[in-house]
């Protein structure tokens, strides 16, 4: 499913690489937890997956894509892919949830037709069913991202990256991503997601990549946030 | 391809920027319009120079009693001479297309009803006027042949040619021509930038959209297509509004006021106009294009 191989990224203003010769491999249908300082590469990791940054040196493999030699035209395909989530939830505000989810399915020009019917599938998966209508400012935050999940989750994708999806939720509603997130994983989705939030990893109890200054200091199975390198 | 979902984005983002649209139609309409004008101007001075120069002739005036030139010191022309000069004349053919000859009675009447109500006609005789070969070239530019040919030469008393005094009056409506077309491309220039920074301000204030279409794998061509509909349609309708305005130009300014005025001479017909008009519609959607060009590579890349 996503494959690096002694793959480092340094950004043309920095000196210091982002990421530093990290191999990774992460198999279909695996829940994994990106963990580890501040500035230590976890968002980087995620964007050169999305190709939207490119590597220094290396490889990675996504889909059975090799990136590198991915031309630029195929990349949208890539991403149809696979789903995004972030901590700022990326909204429309001037559209409703149900546009908010539909949008993500005009634009790569599906069929009204198609998005009436799977729009409310996944709203009802999400658990916003009765809230189409809301404009996000109508929302709570754990709501937001439920929205944006939906978004995500609303294609299907093979592969669902989220970058510190609860990182503005209190801890209560983090758990209730959580167990969406969990959710969407059994349905057969693999899930990437970093987090800086201690008590959902050590709760969940699935795979633990830890990073720190670039390098994967940490890969362990159903590991924990803060377990002694 | 969601042909009304792509049909909406543009007009909200019309409708977003209304006053920058407005000021993009405006400049396209006002630039293409000089540019109009100035391509009509040159089609106008080439009616006139078609119409002129196949009216202007070579005159050569063969001297009589009183000329005091060099060469019309052997007196009145010989008819031996003017046989001659007929026959030269005649062997410059093809060149030479026409050739009439002028008798001093001729240039008498000619001159009588030209000034009919002058009372300069009372004061000249038929003796007074010379008389002359009215000669037509083929080719007017080729005037030279014919003036080193005869001018200076006994019995040739001047050798006169129209088409220089047409020369100096074309060579002034061409610079005027030119100014007009310089002004015209440096109002190009200035729309294509202002499409520029209205492209750019509405790719920036459609940047959540279009980061949001990035991530969900919409194409380039469907995240730019709405940008490009929109400097495309602002463009048109600004061409639109121009080639309104050289239709009106032709039907007020030239059919109105200058041919009913000026009727000695000939304006450009409708077929200039038609010739123009896709021109400008072109060079409109060419401008638009060349924005989208300069901006979309560089704001909106997958
Ligand atoms: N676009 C960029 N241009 C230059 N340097 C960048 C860019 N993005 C990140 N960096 C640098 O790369 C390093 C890793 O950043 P990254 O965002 O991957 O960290 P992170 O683990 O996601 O941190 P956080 O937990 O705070 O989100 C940092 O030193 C950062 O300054
Ligand atoms: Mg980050």
């Amino acid at each position: 499913m996503i494959l690096f191989e002694h793959v480092t990224k340094l950004y043309a203003s920095q000196t210091r690489p982002a990421l530093d010769d990290v191999s990774l491999e992460i198999e279909r249908g695996e829940f994994v937890f990106l963990v580890g300082p501040s500035g230590s590469g976890k968002s980087t990791l995620l964007r050169l997956i999305l190709r939207e940054e490119n590597t220094s040196n290396g490889q990675v493999w996504v889909l059975g894509k090799e990136l590198g030699r991915l031309s630029n035209w195929k990349i949208p395909a890539l991403r149809r892919q696979i789903g995004t989530v972030f901590q700022d939830f990326r909204l429309l505000p001037n559209k409703t949830v149900f546009e908010n989810v539909a949008f993500a399915l005009e634009v790569i020009g599906k069929p009204s037709s198609h998005i009436k019917k799977v729009v409310p599938e996944v709203l009802e998966v999400v658990g916003l069913a009765g809230k189409e209508g809301r404009r996000p400012d109508e929302l709570s935050g754990g709501e937001q991202q439920r929205v944006a999940i939906a978004r995500a989750f609303v294609n299907r994708p093979l592969l669902l990256i989220a970058d510190e999806p609860t990182g503005n939720l209190d801890p209560g509603t983090s758990v209730g991503i959580m167990k969406l997130l969990d959710r969407i994983n059994r349905l057969g989705t693999t899930v990437l997601m970093s987090t800086h939030d201690a008590a959902i990893v050590d709760q969940m109890r699935r795979r633990v990549v830890e990073l720190e200054g670039g390098h994967i200091v940490r890969d362990q199975d159903r590991g924990v946030y803060g377990y002694a390198r | 391809m969601r042909a009304n979902f792509v049909m909406g984005e543009v007009g909200n983002g019309l409708r977003r920027n209304l006053t920058m649209t407005l000021a993009v139609i405006i400049t396209v309409a006002v630039s293409l319009g000089l540019f109009g004008v100035s391509l009509l101007v040159r089609s106008q001075v080439s009616t006139m120079q078609d119409f002129w120069y196949d009216k202007v002739e070579v005159s050569i005036f063969l001297c009589s009693k009183g000329s005091d030139t060099a060469s019309c010191s052997g007196g009145e022309v010989t008819t031996a001479q003017r046989d001659q000069i007929e026959a030269d004349l005649e062997s410059l053919r093809p060149l030479v297309s026409e050739i009439y000859y002028e008798s001093k009675a001729e240039a008498y009447t000619r001159f009588t009803e030209q000034f009919a109500n002058s009372p300069i006609v009372d004061n000249v005789t038929e003796n007074a006027l010379p008389e002359s070969f009215r000669v037509k070239l083929s080719d007017p530019t080729q005037y030279e042949v014919v003036a080193s040919a005869f001018a200076g030469r006994p019995g040739v008393e001047q050798v006169n040619d129209q088409r220089q005094i047409l020369d100096k009056f074309f060579r002034l409506l061409g610079g005027l021509q030119l100014i007009a077309l310089i002004i015209a491309l440096t109002m190009l220039v200035v729309t294509v930038l202002l499409i520029v920074n209205t492209m750019r301000v509405a790719a920036f204030s459609r940047r959540r959209e279009t980061s949001i279409m990035r991530l969900v794998g919409a194409s380039n061509f469907y995240i730019q297509l709405p940008f490009l509909l929109e400097a495309a349609i602002a463009a048109g309708l600004g061409a639109l509004i121009a080639i309104g305005g050289l239709v009106l130009t032709k039907v007020v300014v030239i059919d109105g006021i200058l041919a009913p005025s000026f009727q000695f001479t000939a304006f450009v017909g409708w077929d200039a106009v038609i010739g123009i008009a896709p021109i400008l519609l072109l060079t409109g959607v060419a401008l638009a294009g060349i924005a989208a060009f300069l901006t979309l590579r560089k704001y909106l890349r997958v």
